[in-house]
């Protein structure tokens, strides 16, 4: 649990990441965390709400408000995904999720990259920042200074693992070697953008021009912590369908029934390209405040209620 | 059955028909991907440390583990021989799988014992016992040359440093996690 003085720091981080935002004139929006269909998605399970369900992100309403012609959206709100606990996880979180019309990913990680640095400027006594631009952390020191190093998934597969990505994803052991072989070597000098992931592992993410089957799709590392997931979103509602299909085939093996969310498919058409990424606010402060645990830095974890 | 979501640290599964215990744990899940258990275990027979990736849907066996208050009769060559304190059940177990243990049991010590179906696999002492002392050299009065302990033996035949003043005849109490004199026990 928090003690006031870190009770505090929370809420002048949660201030700082508004700000930046607004400057950057964003609007900032409070869609339903309840909702009566979801976007499929294999590895999320969500939790009931009579017959609707809680979100397990706000990707859904935030992409229909941007069909509504909405050009920059950001949201901070409550997350939740069954079975998820861990030091890294906890089944109720906060994310930041932020979208901009006209950009795609590669716009997305320059702003990520202003986005901490600002954040760190704001955040300058936290335990955790030095000299405004660099963050300690585990006995480390990386700095945020631009630019951050950005390494394809594939590539980072053949450097750390001696596979290839694509196999991986063919003898279904790309979890396992990310987590086990590639992720623990991300992020230690500085930020890093893991990048171009294969579409089997993009199911929202457009798929990349000359290389059909990767999608633009970014996580950011720091410390080998996944701190945030973005991409160019794909706006084409025929080839969308089509992988949520997909999806529904994989959760149909575990016994999960699915719908299609047909309003979100219809709000699609009326896209236009836009970039979004979801960033875990928990796991960030986490790191500016030098703490170990996700539950070190919630007000309540799910286990003290 | 235990599934996967079941996997903390402490738990004991089974795996290949032999016990393992979870000495660390951690959930993962890289992006929207496979959630997955990573452990480290002990095999609870040979010591043996695993460390192993699971799946949501993998599945483990719960071990057959119960322990018992057993009670130490005697040793015959390699053999100790224990008796079931309620069933009066006797097993014996070697000298090779006590290990240091032996360097504390005494006959009539009550002890826990922990089977993995018939099988003995553990043997917990009382964290305390009382020994007699068998061999120690004479303290002589005033003698400031030495360090400030003396080698002593024990009626088992384990030895180690005590204070000066332990005499043989004495009994002494012994902390069994790590081997070491607490006390002089008057009796």
């Amino acid at each position: 649990m928090l003690s006031f003085s870190w009770l505090k720091r929370r809420s002048d981080f949660i201030q700082a990441i508004r700000l930046f935002f607004l400057k950057n004139r964003y609007i900032e929006v409070d869609t339903p965390v309840r909702l009566p269909v979801l976007l499929p998605e294999a590895e999320i399970y969500p939790f009931h709400s009579e017959d609707w369900w809680l979100q397990t992100s706000p990707e859904l309403c935030m992409k229909r408000l941007l069909a509504r012609g909405a050009p920059q959206l950001f949201q901070l709100c409550h997350c939740f995904r069954k079975g998820e606990i861990g030091r890294l996880h906890e089944p109720e979180f906060t994310l930041l999720e932020w979208y901009h019309a006209g950009w795609d990913f590669q716009d997305l990680m320059l702003e990520c990259e202003r986005f901490l640095q600002e954040l760190a400027v704001a955040c300058s006594d936290f335990p955790a920042v030095h000299d405004q631009e660099t963050l300690d952390w585990n006995n480390h020191r990386i700095s945020l200074s631009s630019p951050w190093i950005r390494v394809g998934v594939e590539e980072a597969f053949r450097k750390y693992a001696g596979m290839s990505a694509i196999k991986a994803v063919e003898n279904d052991c790309f979890e396992e070697i990310l987590v086990d072989k590639v992720e623990p070597h991300l992020g230690w000098d500085k930020p890093v953008f893991l990048y171009d992931y294969p579409v089997e592992l993009g199911s929202l993410a457009r798929r990349k021009a000359g290389a059909l089957h990767l999608t633009e799709r970014f996580e950011l590392y720091l410390f080998g912590i996944e701190l945030a997931n973005g991409f160019s979103e794909l706006i084409d509602a025929g080839e969308q369908r089509a992988r949520f299909v997909k999806e529904f085939a994989k959760m149909r093996r575990n016994d999960r029934p699915g719908e299609m969310p047909e309003k979100f498919l219809q709000d699609l058409e009326k896209m236009e390209e836009t970039a979004g990424i979801a960033l875990g606010v928990d796991r960030l402060l986490m790191l500016f405040l030098k703490a170990h645990r996700l539950s070190d830095v919630l007000p309540f974890s799910w286990n003290e209620l | 059955m235990y599934s996967a979501s079941d996997l903390r640290k402490g738990l004991k599964v089974q795996i290949d028909n032999e016990p393992y215990i979870i000495i660390e744990f951690d959930f993962s899940k890289p992006g929207k991907g496979q959630a997955l258990y990573r452990t480290k275990m002990r095999n609870m027979i040979t010591g043996n440390q695993l460390t192993q990736t699971y799946r949501s849907n993998d599945k483990f066996e719960k071990p057959d583990l119960e322990e018992r208050t057993m009670q130490f009769l005697y040793s015959q060559g390699d053999e100790f021989h224990f008796m079931d304190t309620s069933s009066y059940d006797q097993i014996f177990i070697s000298r090779e799988q006590l290990g240091n243990n032996i360097n504390f049991l005494v006959d009539n010590m009550e002890v826990q014992i922990l089977f993995f179906g018939e099988k003995a696999i553990d043997l917990s002492l009382p964290i305390f016992v009382n020994l007699t002392v068998t061999r120690a050299d004479p303290w002589v009065k005033g003698d400031t040359s030495g360090t400030d302990t003396k080698p002593i033996t024990v009626e088992t035949g384990y030895q180690l440093q005590v204070p000066p003043f332990v005499e043989e005849g004495d009994k002494i109490q012994i902390d069994t996690r790590t081997g070491q004199y607490m006390t002089r026990v008057k009796e």
